[in-house]
């Protein structure tokens, strides 16, 4: 059965294109069969993450209006085979996505593949629970920061309440990602804990993603940090939180700051 | 300025802690987290409707927090000649 995933955050620039990537690829890496879908219609960036963006031909909401089939509008990763990418678009506007054109076209991928990964642009409007109305699975990318924990609140509000899932009466299955984390400050007091996050949030932890230059080395590069560089520690927690996702029991690791190696174990089952 | 002034200096997350507990528990209290009178209301109209027909917006839901106890307030408008009589609402049963 295929599973809808939200990565999600209200905030901008928390990471969630990056997320999208960095588990789309490490989840298709373990053999499922992966689309990561670009909501964010009007400032598209997954395909450049992706490194993908000269090869879109059509788009989401060309999808949608059935101005192209959807086999026509995606796009199959070079390095991974079960890796596809539905691109947004980047010259119309949010409005031209209709719920009903959504529902068709989520219908469709959910026969496609195992895993249909949506990423969210911010805010807390028509576009992000546009992207949301579908999941099975909520993704909720946030920064050890006031603003962004603040964010993440409301979104959490809205994943329980404007969802087809919260319509339905069901309880939407919700994780967090914490990500750029930086465990020497955290140590030192200058930023919010794993705990603090946690306690305030409580949704259970999917992974605690470090502040890392792998991760703007692999935008740079257009690839997803998971394949760029598969031994470096934002690389590993993506992976780490990929299988937890899909149900394997993965001891949570804390960045370590003295090594900068995931060696220090927490004391957490993962989510 | 001594060591441990520094480190009080530097120890900015214990504020941003307490602000956000302070700060959520009200927007959760305005917002309502789960948005619990939405689900209600949903889940009322689909009880009702097995039995009459009522239209969705007669359907009212309202919830008013208080300090100890809050109170939940139901009011649900059914045309009269649709108002079960005492047969048709053991029928109906
Ligand atoms: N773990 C990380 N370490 C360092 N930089 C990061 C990390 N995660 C994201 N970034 C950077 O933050 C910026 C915003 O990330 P992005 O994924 O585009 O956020 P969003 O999609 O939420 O707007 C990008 O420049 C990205 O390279
Ligand atoms: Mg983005």
């Amino acid at each position: 059965m295929a599973k809808v995933l939200v990565v999600t955050s209200g905030k901008g620039g928390v990471g969630k294109t990056t997320s999208t990537a960095a588990l789309g690829a490490a989840l298709a890496a373990m053999g499922q069969n992966v689309v990561v879908v670009d909501f964010d219609v009007g400032l598209r960036n997954l395909d450049l993450v992706m490194g993908a963006e000269r090869r879109v031909v059509y788009d989401l909401i060309n999808v949608v209006q059935g101005d192209a089939k959807l086999a026509q509008a995606l796009i199959r990763d070079k390095r991974l085979d079960s890796l596809s990418l539905l691109p947004a678009s980047q010259t119309r506007d949010k409005d031209a996505l209709s719920e009903e054109g959504v529902d068709k076209v989520m219908a469709e991928l959910r026969e496609k593949f195992d895993w249909v990964i949506c990423d969210s642009p911010a805010g807390i409007e028509r576009g992000p629970t546009l992207a949301m109305r579908h999941a099975d699975v909520a993704v909720v990318v946030t920064n050890p920061e006031v603003s962004s924990v603040r964010d993440s609140d409301r979104i959490i509000g809205l994943l329980d309440s404007k969802t087809l899932k919260a319509e339905r009466g069901e309880r939407m299955d919700k994780h967090l990602l914490l990500t750029r984390y930086d465990p020497a400050r955290a140590e030192r007091g200058e930023m919010l804990k794993v705990d603090d996050v946690l306690e305030i949030l409580s949704i259970p932890l999917l992974g605690i993603i470090p502040e890392s230059q792998e991760v703007l080395r692999a935008s740079n590069l257009g690839t997803p940090v998971t394949l760029c560089n598969p031994a470096s520690a934002p690389a590993k927690a993506y992976s780490d939180a990929a299988r937890r996702l899909s149900g394997e029991p993965i001891a949570m690791a804390v960045p370590n700051d003295r090594r900068g190696l995931f060696g220090k174990l927490f004391g957490r089952r993962a989510a | 300025m001594n060591l441990l002034s520094l480190f009080q200096k530097r120890a900015t997350a214990p504020v941003a802690r307490e602000r956000l507990q302070i700060l959520l528990a009200h927007e959760r209290s305005i917002t309502g987290r789960t948005d619990l009178v939405a689900v209600l209301r949903e889940e009322i109209i689909a009880v009702i409707t097995k039995h009459v027909a009522v239209e969705r917006d007669k359907v009212q839901v309202k919830m008013e927090r208080g300090d100890a106890v809050s109170t939940l307030e139901v009011e649900i408008e059914i045309p009269t000649a649709l108002a079960p009589a005492e047969s048709a609402a053991s029928a109906a049963a």
